[in-house]
């Protein structure tokens, strides 16, 4: 009895939970582990039989495993790392002054969708060329919007230090896009 | 007065932090006479948007499905848990 409704709701569940888990870890194999790492708690759990609203149920399980696995991620990266990476200050946009010496250009923002879907990809593009500790913590921060406090406990640093790799991530993808998308 | 290193910081921060009312003021301060600072703030704000929608057209798009290997993977993990 058990056996059959689990297997019915992978059929029903599964891609849109596999979707779920990819829109946030942006990695299909990740995503796949915690769809199935989610599919097994359910079974396991005494009130799956219960379970009048299966995909509310199954989703919320699947983001507590989400948060695992980057907070997982994260951990690898070890804080100190993380200040080495990125080492060089901000000279190469500000003068002695701290005013721009590399000025922000002003930005198209793509309205259609053709436009908009370029922009994406380019964007895509320059959050990969992030050093891999850099694009962890800006990944948590800005697409998964978790907490300040949360990422600086798991990181083992200061909010201060966490502001300063936040503005380097961002300083480094918007001259990116400028560079790939704007002059493109 | 803010300069453009410190304004640029204290924008980036606003994304992180709620800004304390001082620091508020000094960033519309030099927002309103600063056109590169002020684009700045857009070009950031663009960013955030930008992979929101990201997220969200990966999780609306139903072209995308489960690999069928990972599907027949997962239900043979299934039936070997709940023997």
């Amino acid at each position: 009895m058990k056996k059959i409704s689990v297997h019915d709701w992978l059929t029903e569940h599964s891609d849109y939970l596999y979707r779920f888990a990819l829109a946030r870890l942006r990695d299909p194999h990740l995503a796949e582990d915690v769809v199935q790492e989610t599919f097994m708690a359910a079974i396991k759990s005494p009130t799956f039989a219960q379970q009048s609203a299966p995909r509310t149920w199954l989703t919320g399980i699947l983001k507590h495993k989400i948060i695992d696995v980057m907070r997982k991620n994260i951990r690898e990266v070890s804080a100190t790392d993380l200040m080495h990476d990125e080492d060089g200050n901000m000279d190469e946009f500000f003068d002695e002054a701290g005013h721009w010496s590399d000025k922000p250009l002003a930005w198209d923002v793509p309205d259609d969708a053709l436009q908009q879907k370029q922009f994406l990809a380019v964007l895509q593009t320059c959050m990969d060329k992030l050093p891999a500790k850099l694009a962890a913590l800006f990944l948590m921060r800005d697409v998964h919007e978790t907490d300040n406090e949360e990422i600086c406990k798991e990181l083992n640093i200061t909010t201060t230090n966490a502001w300063v790799m936040l503005y380097r991530a961002r300083m480094s993808i918007r001259k990116c896009l400028e560079i790939n998308w704007l002059h493109a | 007065m803010l300069s453009c290193k410190q304004t640029s910081q204290l924008v980036s921060q606003s994304l992180d932090r709620q800004l304390t009312l001082r620091e508020r003021f000094a960033v519309r301060a030099h927002l309103l006479i600063c056109k590169y600072c002020r684009r700045f703030q857009q070009q950031l704000l663009t960013i955030r948007l930008g992979l929101t929608r990201m997220s969200r057209s990966i999780e609306q798009d139903t072209n995308i499905q489960m690999p069928s290997e990972a599907k027949a993977r997962i239900g043979k993990a299934l039936e070997a848990e709940s023997k």
